[in-house]
């Protein structure tokens, strides 16, 4: 089982975390065209190696964060807060 | 006597006088297939056989051959017996790792009607037509006779058979953390083990036997002048001196290697135990998070492939010597060594030290010479090198009885025809030996084929942990003690911690077979070749019956990868895995490809290394407690009137509340008409509550649900729907405004975690920027909901508030004392009458359930629980769970109005798509039965009233959604969805299909809110 | 090549089975073809067979990377059904198991199809309710189906607990008795050998690392590792990987890669003659003719190319496992494994034309791919044969997505974990 670093509680088993989709999708704007909105919703990279991935740590802080894991070796390289995130006191 | 009474049982015929690491003032009493037999502490039930001369055991899987005890250790292939009786009877056990207690009861299996005499063999002379995978070339027509034919292969299958009543035993689950884990707690796991210890390090070390040593158990060796197990025992003690620094796992199977140093282990904490206490774990499955890793797993030995290898009495090597050395016993009085490598050899000295008959050793390597040989040698054992077993003889019950030996000429086929017959009852077999790399392999190493040691070894590439000893090849018993050193000291660097004093290397005896060293390397005999005149088959897999025609077959069919030669000639799928076969086997595919092993490769190893019981990775989690249970605050008191509770997710709810003999029918259209027509009571706790603050609350609420909000004045609630982002409806609730800045959302029961990651999702995700926070007080309030007519006269009774029409209109929300308990105040309806939810901090949910129960009594308020809950919203017209399928649009929904077209929300864009705004979609209707009379049930379909007697397939034009007997309106009412809804159906007929019940009953479209569709009972 | 029968094993047998000829030839990959096939798996081996069988194309060859069947087809449970709700899925799988019941006559190959029932357990009367939505769509739709009582479901599976007491009591249940299992290697062996038969070359060891097109953007051909091989057409046929294919021609999917799963127990004696399946245990557990118990249960959760998993969903599958069944407690855990499932946004596959001239795209099968793999050969050799979606794969459209006309049968949305 994956020990997944949470930047807010630190390392913890992967059972107490759930994958939410890639990182870094940037909501289209309202009035954007709807394949933008296909796109958002639907497509994926899906990348073999190397990833971003949002994840949350929803059986501690259930914050959601950015966590970059490998999808092959399943290695961890680092997770950060999601920007606008407050800084742990 | 009695002539019940068992007897007597024998004295152990084959238990050597001396020796072995038993205790022999104790006598255990065992039985095999009813037979008392007896054995001593220190003994597994495989040595205890073979003390007894039981040497016929099992039956294997396809010919039903007469099959006997072949290892000593986990890798056994063969002797697979049934342990344990009654609910405690335990199929496919090998008899070489079940420590023996007293009263075990141990049967074979896969035999009937005796393990003599068994009917099964019969397969064995159609054998000649089916060979390896014959199923597949046969048995397709007639199509007919394939059941029949396939119901006769499962019952040949198979191997023991399953218990059938539940286990009652408990298993547990443990979580470990350690900066050092040490797999096997041979020469090398030992050393690796206690320098790391000493240099400060929390190490776990973990050994799959019930006696940590390894091979120092087994094997005849001198360490500082005194016996190898004395010299276990001096480093034990040094560890254990160490104390919780480190802990000692005997019986442990370390199962698999998973992501981030996590290791599995399986710890058998009771199965020796001949009496465990009721509450005793049984097995421990360890969770281990270790820092450092060292894998001293050691190496199992490699059989050798000839005609009749498969005979009870043919034997590993390495087994023979345990059962002599370890556990005194003879496997044979007339002992045969077939070897093809030097290190063999050992078994020959030791047997002979026991004062077994070594008439020969058989050695395929022409011109042998080297230390042990002549040692052998000078023992007046003939070395018959350059010579095979070409073929065995023997009986079923009795076993091998002698062997065939011929000369090997060039390595090739052409053997000399008649070979010399020995008389011998054992057939020792060394071939090599094959590095346990399971655990390394299992997180993606490649183990490396090295031709020269006729070995895969550890990848040197890929794995993080130290691999020391027979694992890495390291088989000199001084360079495996080294190596375990090195690797125990590597990994106390690793951790950061300074080497202290490393612990002493012992010296091993000089005169030791162990460091002997070999006089000429091992040969590459994969099979040997099979004399024409032999009669038995050639077993590479001796568990699954796989020979080495059937191999040659499988590649000359095409079947060349290894994997493919896996899975059609079954090799290695037995429950060994194919520890002791699959070298040869692929080695053979390679011979047989005319390409070298590490162009053929290895199959993948999989976790877990050995089978693990279902119960220890169940662990507690069984029974009752395999999800936990929620119960509403009220439970209790629901429970004193008698509520019948009915699982909802995790929770617990009251569906009805029977009187006397009622049925839920009736019980729920009592409770129905009691709440229509005066109060009903009904616990609304289930429900997701999710408390909204900050300034930015109405604005957060307008972007997830598809109405607006900031209109929405303190002090009132108001329905809301909210979509997934691809404009499908994820769930509704009311929401009520209790401050400016504060907002009380309620979601469905079945969605509450959903929809607050949903919010959380948004939040800090999609908005950072708003100043809103959200908690889950699911947990924090209990609720009722008080509806029907009376509900205000009784409300009027238990608060000082005033719930008059004008101060708390429909949808009004008050804060107050509600029978002497701080509550809010909803009112809200889902049941369609004048209404209030009531919520108290969850602590008070019993008080305020049990007060309105007494203030109530004089209105006849009436309980009621999700069934007639179900049945007003549905005569109300109320979408729940069944109309909120996830495939349903707020349009779908006759929620359409309430779509904002002045602002952003969620799903707002993609429900624009085409195919979610035709208005051919199927929308909400209301259905009532032609008949006025037939319940129309949820989960029938509609179909139109011209296709009744259409073959299928019937073009489908909706469904019904939920039915209810409609007590609240005097005739069945359901809710559904037709193509067009509404606008295309009111008032025409459908007919509602279900065909699992075989009915089709006409009814008419109506709009969904038939009951009080003015709405006025709520306002009231 | 040898026709299979009872009679060529006595034959055989006599022979000392020296007579057997390959099951397939070891083809070496020509310069051109008419139609290649990425992916040696069921699908693609299928589509292969279905080519030369139904539209006279035997100018084609199926590209593997690693060996035949080597992919989910080699991995799964084995599962073959039709019991779906959504006339699409109905309609498909049920073209799909009609051709089962006919495929080992077809193939002259004993795919072993074991059409032992597949029985949905529900334990609420909601979920009775759910399933009898289902099975009478699947009634309607031409479908077997039929709802069972308790002591139905207690003579089909006599080990179940099916006591008031047990924490998910059971109230009844689904069963498609016409639904079963099949031997999953012997599906791939057998229409890679009725597909050889037909002169389709069968390439293993043969990785497809480009896909090469004209000035127009239509697919001249494929580079791989044996070479450049030209052809008019190529059928991607990779689910788990097919992402890395449409990479190759900037074609983004709505398909993330999951981890899915399985598990056998030691062998036993026949204890278990149904598929049976609990959604509120997260459970589907059958018996092989082997003897082994095999589990299933849910995705991982998190992407994932290891075709290894995590011991905490293996615990959780055991949990159920013994909450159905308290008899198999004792019985052991022998392998687990797992393989990587294309999940759509949707829960239902994709086969289709591309976007790219001469490209078609067989994927997305999430967890049902097994079952699909007759009808979804079929149809994706109509498709390509065609240059037009097959009628039964139309609702599969990779556009289904932009227009609104998501596929989800199970209502969960696109997040592609839930399927």
């Amino acid at each position: 089982m994956m020990l997944i670093p949470c930047p807010w509680c630190g390392p913890r088993p992967r059972v107490e975390f759930s994958y939410g989709g890639p990182a870094d999708r940037a909501r289209p704007a309202d009035d954007a065209p709807l394949e933008d909105w296909t796109r958002y919703v639907y497509e994926r990279d899906n990348p073999k190696g190397a990833a971003r991935e949002l994840w949350r740590h929803g059986a501690g802080c259930r914050q959601w964060f950015v966590l970059e894991r490998d999808t092959v070796t399943h290695a961890v390289a680092a997770s950060h807060p999601l920007p606008g995130a407050e800084v742990a006191p | 006597m009695s002539a019940t009474a068992s007897p007597k049982p024998a004295r152990q015929p084959e238990r050597l006088e001396h020796g072995g690491l038993i205790d022999r003032g104790r006598a255990l009493t065992f039985r095999f297939d009813g037979r008392a037999l007896t054995g001593h502490p220190g003994d597994t039930l495989a040595s205890a056989l073979l003390a007894n001369g039981v040497r016929l055991v099992a039956r294997s899987f396809k010919y039903h051959r007469p099959r006997g005890i072949v290892g000593d250790g986990p890798e056994e292939p063969s002797a697979l017996v049934a342990v344990g009786a009654g609910a405690r009877h335990e199929p496919n056990t090998r008899a070489t790792v079940v420590d023996l207690v007293d009263g075990l009861e141990a049967r074979s299996q896969n035999r009937w009607p005796l393990l003599r005499w068994d009917a099964g063999a019969l397969t064995g002379l159609v054998g000649a037509f089916a060979p390896v995978g014959f199923y597949y070339k046969t048995f397709m027509t007639p199509a007919r006779l394939w059941p029949l034919q396939e119901a006769v292969l499962r019952r040949l299958a198979g191997m023991g058979s399953s218990p059938t009543a539940a286990d009652p035993d408990a298993y547990a689950h443990r979580g470990a953390h350690c900066d050092l884990l040490v797999v096997g707690a041979g020469p090398a796991g030992l050393m690796a083990a206690w320098a790391a210890a000493r240099a400060g390090a929390r190490v776990i070390l973990a050994d799959e036997r019930a006696a940590l040593g390894g091979c120092l158990l087994r094997e005849r060796v001198t360490l500082d002048g005194a016996p190898g197990h004395a010299w276990v025992a001096a480093v034990l003690d040094a560890l254990r001196a160490l104390g919780d620094r480190v802990t000692l796992l005997p019986r442990t199977t370390v199962t698999g290697q998973h992501d981030h140093g996590f290791w599995q282990a399986v710890e058998r904490v009771a199965d020796h135990d001949p009496a465990p206490a009721p509450d005793r774990v049984r097995q421990r499955l360890w969770q281990i998070r270790a820092r450092q890793t060292v894998l001293a797993t050691g190496a199992i030995e490699r059989p050798l492939v000839f005609a009749g290898n498969d005979r009870p009495g043919v034997m590993l090597a390495s087994a023979a010597r345990a059962y002599v050395n370890q556990y005194a016993v003879a496997p044979g009085r007339r002992a045969v060594l077939f070897a093809s490598h030097d290190e063999g050899y050992r078994t020959a000295l030791d047997l002979h030290a026991a004062g077994i008959q070594v008439p020969a050793v058989v050695d395929p390597r022409a011109g042998v010479r080297g230390p042990l040989p002549d040692r052998v040698r000078a023992l007046g054992i003939p070395v018959r090198d350059g010579h095979v077993i070409a073929d065995t003889q023997g009986t079923a019950r009795r076993g091998l009885n002698g062997v065939t030996v011929n000369r090997l000429v060039d390595g090739g086929p052409d053997m000399v025809p008649v070979g010399d017959w020995i008389d011998a009852d054992l057939l020792a077999v060394a071939g090599g030996w094959s590095p346990t790399l399971h655990l390394h392999a299992q997180a993606g190493a490649k183990p490396v084929w090295d031709a020269e040691r006729l070995a895969f070894l550890p990848d040197p590439e890929r794995g993080k942990e130290w691999m020391c000893g027979g694992c890495a090849g390291v088989l000199r018993l001084d360079d495996a003690l080294a190596d375990g050193l090195a690797a125990g000291q590597g990994a106390a660097e690793a951790l950061g911690l300074r080497p202290g004093a490393a612990p002493p290397l012992p010296t091993v005896g000089a005169d030791d077979p162990a460091m002997a060293g070999s006089g000429q390397p091992q040969t590459a005999l994969w099979a040997v070749p099979k004399p024409a005149v032999a009669n038995g088959k050639r077993f590479v897999d001796i568990q699954d019956d796989v020979t080495v025609e059937d191999i040659a077959l499988a590649h000359r069919e095409g079947y060349a990868s290894v994997e493919h030669l896996k899975r059609y000639t079954t090799l290695g799928m037995g429950t060994d895995q194919g520890k002791t076969s699959n070298v040869a086997g692929l080695a053979l595919l390679a011979e047989a490809r005319g390409e070298p092993i590490p162009a053929v490769g290895t199959t993948t190893f999989r976790a877990p290394y050995t089978p693990v019981t279902l119960g220890a990775l169940a662990g507690r989690h069984v029974g009752a407690h395999i999800a936990p249970v929620r119960r509403s605050p009220m439970h209790a008191a629901q429970a004193e009137m008698g509520a019948v509770f009915q699982p909802t997710g995790l929770w617990l709810r009251p569906r009805h509340f029977p009187r006397d003999g009622e049925t839920l029918a009736e019980a729920v259209r009592r409770e129905v008409i009691a709440t229509r027509s005066g109060v009903g009571l009904c616990d609304v706790s289930f429900l997701g509550k999710i408390d909204v603050q900050g300034p930015d609350a109405a604005e957060f609420l307008n972007r997830v649900y598809i109405n607006g909000w900031k209109g929405l004045a303190v002090g009132k609630a108001r329905y809301g729907l909210m979509l997934r982002e691809d404009g499908l409806a994820m769930d509704d609730g009311t929401t009520a405004r209790l401050a400016d800045d504060h907002f009380a959302m309620t979601t469905t029961t079945a969605n509450a975690v959903a929809v607050m990651t949903h919010l959380e999702y948004g939040l800090q995700v999609l908005w950072p920027e708003l100043d809103v926070r959200v908690v889950s007080t699911t947990d924090e309030w209990a609720a009722v909901a008080l509806a029907g007519p009376k509900s205000r006269r009784v409300l009027e009774e238990a608060t000082d508030l005033d719930v008059s029409n004008d101060a708390l209109p429909f949808m009004g929300v008050t804060e107050g004392t509600v029978c002497g308990l701080p509550a809010r105040l909803f009112r809200i309806s889902f049941s369609g009458e004048l209404a209030y939810e009531i919520n108290v901090p969850a602590g008070y949910g019993d008080a305020l359930w049990r007060r309105l129960v007494m203030v109530g009594k004089p209105f006849g308020l009436t309980p009621y629980g999700a069934e007639a809950l179900g049945v007003m919203r549905i005569e109300k017209g109320h979408v729940a769970g069944p109309e909120l399928d996830g495939r349903t649009t707020p349009h779908d929904l006759g929620l359409g109005r309430m779509v904002s077209t002045k602002k952003s929300f969620i799903g707002r864009r993609l429900l624009e798509r085409a195919a979610l705004t035709d208005p051919e979609r199927p929308a909400l209707v209301g259905l009532v039965p032609e008949d006025g009379a037939t319940v129309l049930a949820g989960g029938s379909q509609i179909v139109a009233v011209a296709d009744r007697d259409t073959p299928p397939p019937v073009p489908m034009i909706g469904h019904v959604s939920s039915g209810c007997a409609g007590p609240g309106v005097g005739h069945p009412v359901a809710l559904g969805f037709l193509k067009g809804g509404l606008a295309r159906w009111e008032g025409q007929t459908v007919l509602v299909s279900h065909p699992l019940k075989g009915t089709a009953t006409p009814a008419r479209v109506v709009a969904p809110h038939v009951y009080d569709p003015e709405g006025r009972r709520q306002h009231a | 090549m040898t026709r299979y029968s009872a009679l060529s094993l006595i034959r055989q047998g006599f022979a000392g089975h020296t007579g057997w000829s390959r099951a397939w030839r070891d083809a070496a990959p020509q310069d051109h073809y008419d139609v290649v096939i990425v992916g040696g798996g069921g699908h693609g081996l299928a589509t292969a067979y279905y080519l030369a069988r139904n539209h006279g194309l035997t100018r084609v060859a199926v590209l593997e990377k690693g060996w035949l069947g080597g992919g989910n087809v080699g991995r799964n449970t084995t599962i073959v059904r039709s019991n779906y709700l959504l006339d699409a899925n109905a309609a498909f799988y049920e073209h799909g198991l009609k051709l089962w019941e006919g495929l080992s006559r077809d193939l002259n190959f004993n795919v072993m199809l074991s059409p032992r029932g597949v029985l949905n357990l529900a334990h609420t009367d909601a979920q009775m309710e759910s399933f009898a939505r289902r099975g009478n769509a699947m009634r309607l739709n031409g479908i077997d189906a039929d709802l069972v009582d308790l002591p139905s479901i207690r003579r089909l599976a006599p080990l179940l607990d099916t006591s008031a007491e047990a924490r998910f009591p059971v109230v009844g249940g689904l069963i498609q008795r016409r639904a079963g299992t099949a031997r999953h290697d012997a599906v791939a062996w057998g229409y890679a050998r009725a597909a050889d038969a037909l002169g389709v070359d069968l390439i293993q060891g043969c990785e497809v690392t480009a896909i090469e097109r004209d000035g127009t953007g239509a697919v001249t051909g494929v580079e791989t590792t044996r070479g450049r091989i030209g052809c008019e057409k190529v059928g991607l046929c990779v689910a788990g990987h097919t992402t890395q294919l449409a990479d190759m021609v900037d074609l983004r999917l709505p398909i993330e890669s999951h981890v899915l799963q399985a598990m056998v127990t030691e062998p036993v004696k026949p204890c278990l003659d149904t598929v049976v399946t609990s959604g509120a245990a997260h459970c589907y557990i059958s018996q092989t003719d082997k003897g082994e118990l095999v589990f299933g249960g849910d995705l991982d959760g998190y992407p994932s190319y290891a075709q290894r998993g995590e011991t905490a969903l293996i615990e959780h599958v055991c949990a159920a496992a013994v909450a159905l069944f308290p008899a198999f407690s004792r019985l052991r855990l022998m392998r687990t494994w797992g393989g990587i499932m294309d999940m759509t946004m949707d829960g239902s596959p994709i086969i289709d034309k591309t976007p790219v001239p001469g490209l078609y795209l067989n994927g997305g099968w999430c967890y049902g791919g097994f079952k699909a793999t007759p009808a979804s050969g079929w149809c994706f050799a109509h498709t390509i044969a065609h240059d037009h979606p097959h009628p039964l794969v139309e609702p599969f459209a990779l556009d289904r997505f932009a227009r609104g006309a998501t596929l989800d049968e199970k209502g969960v949305g696109p997040t592609p974990v839930l399927h």
